[in-house]
């Protein structure tokens, strides 16, 4: 649903994403892993068509990025990193822009809306000025934000950043829970969070994929924190 | 269109979210008037006109519209949310246009508010109501392009104080060449089919028309082309500088 054609972004002289492919279907979520600079919101960025890249492209559900954004943008939901929002809004006026913006019918659009907000928690803040909230609260209005069309497919540039560990069980529980029909990927350096909700691990450094497996597949090579360490400054040996 | 229309809506609603409008409004009403009856001197004058008034439009604008263009699109780069923005299925046109006329709208409900002064002067004589009615339309037009303006050079920067300084000078510019004395400068060394278009260009020539009571459509048409080029360079600026 989600493929990813040798997306290169070079920066002047600096090659912040360098040939990177691969693909994510129906049912995976795909924990995106690299240490701070190596990439990943780059190729996010790229994957949502707000980047323009060096070369390659991305292809959501059959629409090429590039060629036809439109049709690839009313495909996916996005988490920008960071968790953008209207500070000026409150998350019941943002949400409602969202759902006016994506389509959703007028009569649909109460019910959807309340929907989400009972699953991401955001009930007692809904007449709140967005930047009044903690950042807890604003990642989870970010979060709504990008499920509120039920998209095929999810991109979610670090959703557990920021939150406490409760808040984070609840996210991943999320995730979990709206994995079974549709592609998810989300990026973090927080290793614990591949093994509690991904079905599959890609760590990049440096712009380029260097392990791309599955969660147990990375745990046979010994404890998380080792094998991060010895595969992304591995790497940086190797190019220096 | 539909899309324009949110953008809009969300957009102006912004507007009076925060103390910003509140502010731009009154000190628009308070310069506007003060000056009018002071700078202006339209007691003085015992006319029974608004060209006081209407006089001060372009000067006036030069510092307030500037102040609403810059945080167009420098705060969407600031907050990030231009990410948000660009990712969601909209064109770049549509958001252009939806923050334009939001901004406009906001304009015209500034420039509404000056009704009073229109009262006041059918009160005290017999003023040509319309050409105060063309006037306070081109004054609409003119902010209008200020505006168009500002927001496109707004696209180039993230910090706001930047937006604002360019925005000033190249309506200033816009201005200044179809002022008097600067026209009589270069009229005197370049040709005059020269000199002529290039007053051609300025707002002042052409509100000055307007204002005079000369209904020319080609007067209104400048106004609406300005808008028109400067709302496609903007789209051209966002959609090519968005990541940057």
């Amino acid at each position: 649903m989600l493929e990813i054609r040798n997306l290169t972004k070079h920066f002047g002289p600096l090659k912040a994403v360098d040939g990177i492919s691969f693909r994510v279907d129906r049912g995976e979520v795909l924990g995106f892993l690299g240490p701070n600079g190596a990439g990943k919101s780059t190729t996010m960025k790229m994957a949502t068509g707000f980047l323009t890249p060096t070369s390659g492209t991305a292809v959501i559900c059959g629409h090429d990025v590039q060629q036809d954004p439109l049709g690839a943008k009313n495909k996916f939901g996005y988490l920008p990193e960071g968790a953008p929002a209207y500070p000026d809004m409150t998350p019941a006026g943002f949400l409602e822009f969202i759902a006016e913006v994506r389509r959703i019918p007028t009569e649909r659009r109460k019910a959807r809306v309340e929907e989400v907000v009972r699953l991401v928690h955001l009930e007692n803040v809904m007449h709140q000025r967005i930047e009044t909230l903690s950042k807890g609260f604003k990642r989870r209005v970010g979060l709504a934000q990008a499920v509120l069309h039920d998209p095929e497919v999810l991109i979610l540039d670090e959703p557990t950043d920021g939150l406490d560990p409760n808040q984070k069980h609840e996210v991943r529980t999320l995730i979990q829970r709206m994995s079974q029909n549709k592609a998810i990927v989300l990026s973090t350096h927080i290793l614990e969070e591949v093994e509690a909700v991904c079905t599959r691990a890609i760590i990049i450094a440096r712009g380029k994929v260097l392990f791309d497996g599955t969660p147990a597949e990375l745990a046979d090579r010994g404890p998380l924190d080792d094998v991060f360490r010895r595969i992304t400054t591995g790497a940086q040996t190797a190019l220096s | 269109m539909r899309n324009t229309l949110i953008i809009m809506k969300r957009e102006l609603g912004g507007y009076f979210a925060t103390p910003v409008a509140y502010v731009f409004i009154v000190v628009f009403l308070v310069l506007s008037g003060v000056l009018t009856f002071y700078l202006g001197g339209l007691y003085e004058s015992e006319q029974a006109s608004l060209q006081s008034f209407f006089g001060l439009h372009p000067w006036l604008y030069l510092f307030l519209i500037p102040a609403i263009s810059m945080r167009l699109w420098a705060e969407e780069r600031k907050q990030g949310t231009i990410e948000l923005l660009m990712t969601l299925p909209l064109k770049a046109g549509e958001v252009v246009f939806g923050k334009f006329l939001a901004a406009w709208i906001f304009c015209g409900i500034a420039l509404a508010l000056t009704t009073p002064t229109w009262i006041t002067i059918n009160y005290l004589g017999k003023p040509d109501n319309g050409v105060i009615l063309a006037s306070y339309l081109g004054s609409f037009l003119m902010a209008g392009g200020y505006l168009a303006i500002g927001a496109a050079l707004s696209a180039i920067s993230k910090n706001q104080v930047i937006a604002f300084i360019l925005g000033l000078v190249a309506c200033l510019l816009f201005m200044l060449i179809g002022y008097p004395p600067v026209r009589a400068f270069y009229s005197g060394v370049l040709p005059p089919a020269v000199a002529a278009t290039i007053s051609d260009f300025s707002f002042l020539t052409h509100w000055d028309a307007i204002t005079r009571g000369v209904i020319d459509a080609r007067d209104f048409l400048f106004f609406a082309s300005l808008i028109a080029v400067a709302m496609f360079a903007n789209a051209v600026v966002v959609d090519a500088k968005k990541a940057d």
